[in-house]
């Protein structure tokens, strides 16, 4: 991946009304790529910035599945196949009492897959990121907000970009080295 | 804000049909039911049974909201509190039960006890006086309770005293644990002593349980209705909806999960005193009402509530919230009727007019409740912080 030696322009508002307003109009004005940072979650920002959809809900599915199939799997090929016994009379594939443990795997698996698919879906661990160069954006854990334009977003231009942000009340526009 | 002028109209027409159909299937039912008195009163506690787990699934779900707070329960509040009030009615309706005991339960019947040695070492707990002192104690407590949550409520209403939320959440934690121990006890006596020799401890949660789900699923679908309406179609977002679907979803879940916890234990043990319940439950076309439980009250409405998009809906959401009144229905008449009916389902007009019957009146007392108050508590100071943020 070639480096760009810009990663960005990013703006720093100071109150949640003006950040949504210079997420919305980013993304009127055709701006995809770009991210907010916000010391608490603010309500439509996630909207805002073209964000809708999100893959961890069919990962936790898919990790559901793996671990139901695999949690019955368990229980039946032992003992069917690989060690019948006979206990209590009961048929070897007394799938009633091998219910809890397929579910509990289901649950484990599920729980997983989510927490681990976000990870990556997030690139987490990330031991160097780029927006840490702008400056004050320790504030984005307290009392300010932050709009990231990507440069490598199609409409980016260095100059007209900074312009247009700074024409949206923003506090200060920054340049990110990558 | 009273109940908007748009939608009285519609409240009070669907309160007098509710209550022409209720009167006439009820006198239907006893007509029927003239022939064979055995058979009006086992399909009148059928009805009875489902429809006392409306007012009491509103109760406790009530209670939760004031103990926990949070806006999807201020749209259903009004509803959850017109459902409470609807008490009374059941206390009425319960009567004729209390005045034939021996046409419904084994051990109230002398002959059968004279005969039945474990009738007879039941009986100190099993007889007819001490059922309807209980009975009298199970309707004085649940009465008690709604009558001080719709009171404080009410002064709400009028005041906006904010210390009252305080009070409705002091009442509701203690309230939620008697509400527990009296629905357990009740569905004990009323359903599970049909069949005197079987028992099961977690039989009340099971019952807690499937009355919270029916009572929140004609909320829910009872507020998408109302939604329609301006001063409601604000507080019901695509979020709160979701809310509910998620509450649709947990109740689905905790009902599937107690069922099945019962089913197992008992498959496990395989004792002759515990089997026969469920033989007579699995057998025959019994075995269809089960496997039709289990699709539909479990596996399909889970799979469609696991969606946002099912849930961020509201016509969807309805249409699930209705599926589950339904299946709640089939799931009360799978447990009660095969204590009567052993070899399979039959179909008696007197069970379907009985259920019309009741329900006709309980919506009657419904919709006259909701008739006439705010549709939101709009005083209530946790809500006043949503709006104010919303």
């Amino acid at each position: 991946m070639m480096r760009h030696p810009l990663y960005g322009l990013m703006a720093e508002f100071e109150t949640t009304d003006d950040l949504l307003n210079a997420a919305q109009r980013a993304h009127a004005a055709g701006y995809r790529r770009m991210d907010a940072f916000t010391p608490f979650p603010v309500e439509g920002l996630a909207e805002a910035i073209g964000y809708h959809k999100t893959h961890v809900p069919l990962i936790c599915l898919v990790g559901g599945l793996i671990g139901c199939m695999g949690g019955f799997f368990l229980q039946y090929w032992p003992n069917v196949f690989g060690y019948p016994l006979n206990i209590g009379g009961k048929p070897y594939n007394s799938w009633p009492s091998f219910i809890p443990i397929t579910f509990e795997l289901a649950v484990l698996c599920a729980g997983l897959a989510t927490v681990f698919g976000m990870l990556a879906l997030n690139r987490l661990p990330t031991p160097y990121h780029p927006v840490f160069n702008a400056p004050r954006f320790e504030l984005a854990t307290r009392n300010r907000f932050f709009l990231c334009i990507n440069a490598r977003d199609s409409r980016f231009d260095a100059q007209k970009t900074r312009e247009f942000l700074q024409s949206l009340n923003a506090r200060e526009v920054s340049e990110i080295e990558s | 804000m009273n109940a908007p002028e748009t939608l009285q109209p519609g409240i009070e027409r669907l309160g007098k049909t509710a209550l022409v159909v209720g009167v006439a299937a009820l006198v239907l039912c006893v007509a029927a039911g003239l022939r064979s008195p055995t058979e009006f009163f086992r399909s009148y506690l059928l009805a009875f049974v489902f429809w006392i787990g409306l007012p009491l699934g509103c109760c406790a779900i009530l209670m939760l909201h004031h103990l926990v707070g949070g806006t999807w329960g201020f749209p259903l509040r009004r509803l959850l509190e017109s459902g409470t009030k609807t008490l009374w009615l059941m206390a009425v309706l319960i009567l004729p039960i209390l005045f034939r005991l021996p046409a419904l339960y084994s051990w109230a019947d002398p002959t059968k006890v004279s005969v039945d040695p474990l009738l007879q070492y039941k009986h100190p707990y099993l007889n007819v006086p001490f059922f309807i002192a209980r009975t009298m104690i199970y309707f004085a407590t649940w009465m008690l309770l709604t009558y001080f949550l719709n009171k404080w409520s009410r002064q709400q209403d009028e005041t906006g005293e904010p210390d009252l939320t305080r009070r409705l959440r002091r009442l509701s934690g203690p309230g939620l644990v008697v509400y527990g121990l009296t629905v357990t006890f009740a569905s004990v006596d009323w359903v599970m002593s049909l069949e005197a020799s079987w028992f099961s401890t977690i039989y009340g949660m099971i019952f807690m349980v499937t009355e919270a789900l029916a009572a929140m699923a004609l909320v829910t679908l009872t507020v998408i209705l109302l939604s329609r309406q301006k001063s409601l179609a604000e507080l019901i977002s695509p979020g709160v909806l979701n809310d509910y679907g998620n509450l649709l979803l947990t109740f689905t879940m905790l009902w599937a999960y107690l069922s099945f916890s019962q089913y197992l234990i008992i498959w496990a043990g395989n004792l002759q005193e515990e089997i026969p319940w469920y033989v007579s439950r699995a057998q025959g076309g019994w075995a269809w009402v089960a496997l039709g439980l289990i699709v539909f009250h479990f596996a399909v409405p889970f799979l469609l509530l696991l969606s946002r998009f099912v849930k961020r809906r509201a016509q969807i959401l309805g249409w699930v919230a209705a599926g589950l009144v339904v299946m709640s229905v089939v799931d009360i008449y799978w447990l009660t009727v095969p204590a009567f009916e052993r070899a399979g389902p039959e179909f008696r007009l007197t069970d379907w007019l009985a259920i019309l019957g009741i329900g006709g009146l309980w919506l009657w007392r419904f919709a006259a409740q909701l008739k006439g108050r705010p549709l939101l508590p709009l005083r209530d100071p946790r809500l006043k912080e949503i709006m104010q943020h919303g």
